[in-house]
């Protein structure tokens, strides 16, 4: 009886220290995208599947961006001249496309994980 | 001009539904209209404020201010929308059986519509900010395509607007005895779809995990991006790829008003 206690409370212990440590590691390591004349710079992302990171996001457009992804389950406004956070991960090895919704039609990128 | 249209159209459409079963559901309550303009009035003067402070608020909570702000406000909403739709289940037979309730539910009434008012408020704040932010770009632009996409934007919010009195005046057709029934689902399915919107902004915010992500994947039956989707989306918060938690959410809430629902009619 004591083991299986303790066998829990390791798992436990274990698992909230991995947890804690995810998001320490996705800010560490923050990918940089970059908005500027309506055209997301790069316009494709690499990053490990299985990891969340942190998605750091320089609008330099003197308009707000609406980053929009429905593959990523991502939406938050960009506002003009602002540097704007987003978690995204962990994913699944694949492509990911995101736009951003006010100008739909030239700033278009993805996240690709391999 | 037409992906503005649709731009505006989607952000208005959600708060327009809300609005028009709302309308419908509360017919006979006294003085309705006046909360309902009142918190549509209150909504909008909230959307410009937040739409004017969004870069500051952006940089609270670790860059996470926007979600914080939003998830406490579908937070209030679905609670508002809860607490009516159990009220309505008490009360609402009440009003459904006698045309016009008037002396001491009156005051009752208006407790309701108060509550209503708040969740009508907060939505068209939610929704309004995310509209003024992009009537914001288009009219920062200049030349001619600023103004096709200015006639686009206003089209789109005419058509979101014009959406939801048409969704009021199809729920008013019904029958007095049922009408009460399919409002007080409807609403408790918009309320569950908040819940679920909520827990989505959590996991965005890094507050919550998906656990599942996603739990199914209806994307081919029927896609997001279609317009029976959007209509989806805008209604019940529908998301093909849902997590676990987002469902976990949603249940909660249909389970918990059900629960109290019949908790207050047994007293």
């Amino acid at each position: 009886m004591q083991f299986f206690k303790r066998l829990t409370q390791a798992i436990t212990i274990s698992s909230l220290w991995v947890a804690g440590a995810a998001p320490v590691f996705a800010e560490e390591n923050p990918v940089s995208l970059k908005i500027k004349d309506h055209r997301f710079s790069p316009a494709e992302l690499e990053i490990p599947a299985g990891q969340k990171r942190l998605l750091v996001i320089e609008n330099e457009d003197s308009t707000p961006a609406e980053f929009e992804s429905h593959s990523l389950h991502r939406e938050k406004i960009l506002p003009a001249k602002a540097t704007t956070n987003i978690y995204i991960g962990p994913l699944k090895s694949g492509r990911y496309e995101f736009v951003d919704e006010f100008n739909d039609s030239t700033a278009r990128g993805a996240v690709v994980v391999k | 001009m037409f992906s503005a249209a649709l731009i505006v159209y989607r952000e208005a459409l959600e708060a327009a539904l809300v609005v028009g079963i709302v309308a419908a559901a509360t017919r006979m309550i006294a003085h309705r209209d006046r909360w309902i303009a009142l918190g549509i009035a209150l909504g909008c003067a909230g959307a410009l404020a937040l739409a004017s402070v969004a870069d500051i608020l952006g940089r609270w909570a670790n860059g996470m201010g926007h979600e914080l702000f939003n998830a406490a406000a579908l937070a209030v909403a679905v609670a508002m929308l809860a607490w009516h739709n159990i009220w309505m289940s008490r009360h609402g037979r009440q009003y459904a059986d006698q045309a016009r309730a008037l002396g001491a539910s009156a005051s009752k009434g208006e407790l309701a519509m108060s509550a209503v008012a708040i969740a009508i408020a907060l939505t068209v704040l939610r929704e309004g900010a995310e509209t003024v932010l992009f009537f914001y770009g288009v009219f920062a632009g200049s030349g001619a395509s600023s103004a096709s996409l200015a006639q686009g934007s206003i089209l789109g919010l005419v058509a979101g607007v014009g959406t939801g009195v048409i969704l009021y005046r199809g729920l008013v057709r019904i029958p007095l005895r049922h009408l009460f029934s399919v409002t007080s689902v409807l609403l408790l399915l918009v309320t569950a779809g908040m819940a679920a919107q909520l827990a989505q902004i959590l996991i965005q915010a890094d507050v919550l995990p998906p656990i599942i992500q996603p739990l199914w994947d209806t994307s081919r039956l029927l896609p997001p991006e279609s317009s029976a989707g959007t209509l989806l989306h805008a209604l019940v918060g529908y998301d093909a790829q849902p997590s676990a938690t987002q469902v976990a959410f949603a249940g909660i809430v249909l389970v918990g008003v059900f629960l109290a629902t019949r908790m207050t009619r047994r007293g």
